[in-house]
């Protein structure tokens, strides 16, 4: 008893060791900043022209400046708004084109090109992809030429002067450049189910459907939370094409602002105060998110 | 359970570590730059680092300074001195980032690597003038004799609050009113300039030219922002007045005056420097004028492409309804450099030297900073210019140049005046009242300068 709890204590060892790059580089890179942001959040200081103003102790009131104006709760709604506009097509999307790559019945053809190509999006920066939608889709762009050409429109449309199409070019954008990955993510999840199960359901007489919402998807619910939970993280850290295809003014009227392009106005002035207030609470937001997700998926068990 | 629950916490930490790291980096608090220091100047650099925003100001050096070698795209050499183009482009700022964060090193920096000239805009020239990043020219050996003969708003712009010059340029801006010649002559039935003017003279005729022009299928202006700084040069108070907003009532005419123009569908609303907003630099774009100085229009209007107007000699010019200013770029000499007596040949050779400036004139149809030369080729018969359909231009600029007024020039300028479009755009665009535009206004412009209030 004793002996064989040695050894797997100097067994262990070795899983530590193997742990230490991981926990370092965590602690520089992660945990101290993460502190570092909370306590610069609780100064007045940022820059003035070429002038340093502060670093001077404020308390709570980077806080109660961004709560106080309401204009959080505006970006925060922007973000949830078109995160949802492209992650319900893309999981629908993704489901389909995952249900019939991995159906070995459908005998379809080619499919390994097609998984290449609808990952193919994801390749191209996310900066680059926005601007060529802002050249696509500007008023005398192409998208307009071709509307006017086949005489569906009179003049150009403003699609970028239009709070909805606006939204919804973003939420486009980041459907094309995600689904390829959450296709592949659901196929892989479809695959790793026992085919002795579908064999026994189609035995049992159930059609296609029923083994599709009776068998596949409750087997399928990790990966759908994994990739729930990757989404949201990465929907409420949406950027770079918003900012690129709005030019960072998050026009009309901000309501493609999203939160992350709000922190980086404050950047403008190196203003570490507010940006790290912001940043704090952006990190409680996806922490409840995140377990909110967590308890919906363990409660059905 | 609770393990559980850590782990959620730990995964939600990391996940957040990629907004958390950028806001954190301002546990690196830079140097206080309140410290006055005094001008550091040297003379045995082998380095020559130049910073600025586009090619403007390298390919004036290369054809007009004898001694510039061009050696590749982004170096050169003045006799045994290496010559380092740092060129930033200065969309979303990120020209000024990348001098302030140079010039905030400067100090430690290695001899080779220090900031040695960097360009200024007049829209943030005070920024850096006001500071001791720059040097006065009288350090480098320049007096106010070598620059007598230059415009004073071009030394007004560069001048900090003691009253020390710490800048010069070869150019002045003064703008007028570029107009499509073949539009003019269907519509207004002349394309001389003179007659032109009496539709453009003030915005009330101009506002009722952009009636006609719209009947007829063109466009008065490519967008609203066109005629923004006619209107924004011509204000009585700054942008900001004692730590607060203030939006002038010429700004608001503006406003007032070009939703007109855009409800009638006289203009557009595209950002200047856009692809929609360069359409009319060709006849199918169907534009009437632009505003600008002379840079905009041997500089930016495509006059080197085959089919644009410019190519053509389509433009012409009329002062318009009212006189303004755009843009000009001021060389200024940066504190710590090792290049002295270079920076002050290259000063004196590109700024005062009459026959270069000249030569500026007739090669690239700019507008020289230099009174004698100016006036001298104005009443001229020899000089004219091609872009502009054989007219001489310059009498023009001379009597603009003289009508600019910098008294209300702050440095929050260029900011305000990008926010301040960005927001009202919204009104224009009918997606906003104009309240909520000027909130949104306000809100940007606090998000900036968090310094400011309103």
């Amino acid at each position: 008893m004793n002996i064989d709890n040695r050894k797997a204590v100097r067994y262990n060892r070795w899983g530590y060791i193997f742990l230490i790059p991981f926990v370092v580089t965590y602690l520089i890179f992660n945990l101290i900043p993460l502190f570092t942001t909370f306590y610069n959040s609780l100064f007045e200081n940022y820059m003035s022209g070429l002038t340093q103003i502060g670093p001077r102790f404020v308390g709570l009131a980077n806080y109660v400046t961004l709560l106080s104006g309401g204009e959080l709760l505006t970006y925060a709604a922007n973000t949830v708004i078109i995160w949802i506009m492209g992650f319900i097509p893309q999981i629908l999307i993704s489901l389909l084109l995952g249900a019939w790559f991995s159906d070995p019945s459908l005998r379809l053809k080619g499919t390994r090109f097609f998984k290449t190509v609808i990952y193919l999006p994801n390749l191209i920066m996310a900066s680059a992809f926005s601007m060529l939608f802002f050249t696509l889709f500007s008023d005398g762009g192409p998208v307009n030429g071709l509307l006017m050409d086949l005489q569906i429109l009179s003049g150009p449309y403003k699609f970028l002067s239009h709070v909805w199409s606006t939204r919804s070019l973003i939420a486009g954008m980041n459907l094309l450049m995600w689904f390829g990955n959450t296709t592949i993510l659901l196929m892989a999840g479809m695959l790793g189910i026992d085919p002795a199960l579908f064999e026994a359901a189609q035995v049992d007489g159930a059609k296609p459907r029923q083994i599709f919402f009776h068998v596949t998807l409750p087997l399928l619910r990790p990966i759908l939370v994994y990739t729930l939970i990757t989404s949201l993280i990465g929907g409420v850290q949406m950027f770079d094409v918003p900012q690129v295809l709005t030019n960072g003014s998050g026009n009309p009227v901000r309501s493609s602002m999203t939160l992350i392009m709000y922190l980086n106005k404050h950047l403008y002035n190196k203003n570490y105060g507010l940006g790290g207030a912001l940043s704090v609470i952006l990190f409680f937001c996806t922490a409840i998110l995140s377990m909110m997700v967590f308890k919906l998926s363990e409660s059905k068990e | 359970m609770k393990r559980r629950l850590i782990s959620i916490l730990v995964t939600s930490v990391m996940a957040t570590s990629l907004i958390s790291a950028c806001g954190s980096a301002g546990s690196t608090t830079i140097g206080d730059e309140a410290t006055p220091r005094s001008a550091t100047i040297a003379d045995d650099g082998k380095v020559l680092n130049i910073y600025c925003w586009n090619e403007e100001f390298k390919s004036r050096i290369t054809d007009h300074y004898a001694d510039y070698e061009e050696v590749d795209a982004t170096h050169g050499k003045i006799g045994d001195v290496s010559v380092v183009w740092n060129i930033t482009p200065s969309d979303d700022n990120a020209y000024q980032n990348n001098l302030d964060a140079t010039l905030q090193k400067q100090s430690e920096a290695a001899a080779d690597d220090k900031v040695d000239i960097f360009l200024v805009e007049a829209d943030y020239a005070l920024k850096y003038v006001d500071t001791d990043y720059t040097v006065p020219v009288a350090d480098l050996g320049i007096t106010a004799g070598d620059v007598a003969d230059q415009y004073q708003y071009t030394k007004d712009v560069v001048t900090d609050s003691n009253g020390n010059l710490k800048g010069l340029s070869w150019q002045g801006t003064p703008g007028v009113l570029f107009y499509n010649r073949e539009a003019a002559r269907e519509v207004l039935g002349t394309d001389d300039p003179d007659e032109v003017q009496q539709y453009v003279k003030d915005w009330d005729t101009f506002n009722q030219t952009a009636e006609k022009m719209v009947d007829a299928g063109y466009h008065m202006t490519s967008s609203v922002m066109d005629s923004y700084r006619v209107y924004s040069n011509n204000v009585t108070s700054k942008w900001v007045e004692n730590g607060k907003i203030n939006i002038d009532d010429n700004i608001m005419r503006w406003v007032e005056d070009s939703k007109k123009l855009y409800d009638m569908g006289a203009t557009g609303t595209h950002a200047l420097w856009s692809a929609d907003w360069s359409t009319g630099f060709y006849p199918e774009g169907k534009v009437f004028c632009y505003f600008g100085p002379a840079w905009l229009i041997n500089f930016c209007m495509a006059a080197d492409t085959e089919g644009s107007i410019g190519y053509q000699g389509g433009w012409g010019a009329a002062t318009g309804p009212q006189g303004f200013f755009w843009g000009g770029t001021w060389i200024c000499a940066a504190n710590g450099t090792d290049n002295g007596s270079l920076i002050k040949d290259i000063m004196l050779t590109m700024t005062t030297d009459e026959s270069v400036l000249k030569d500026i004139v007739v090669k690239d149809d700019d507008f020289a900073n230099n009174k004698n030369v100016m006036n001298e080729m104005a009443s001229s018969s020899d000089y004219s210019s091609k872009i502009l359909g054989g007219q001489n231009p310059l009498g023009m600029y001379c009597a603009g140049v003289e009508s600019i007024d910098l008294s209300n020039l702050s440095s929050y300028d260029s900011g305000c005046n990008l926010d301040f479009q960005t927001a009202i755009t919204n009104y224009f665009e009918g997606n906003a009242t104009l309240d909520e535009a000027l909130d949104l206004f306000y809100q940007a412009c606090v998000e900036r300068y968090p310094e400011l209030s309103y």
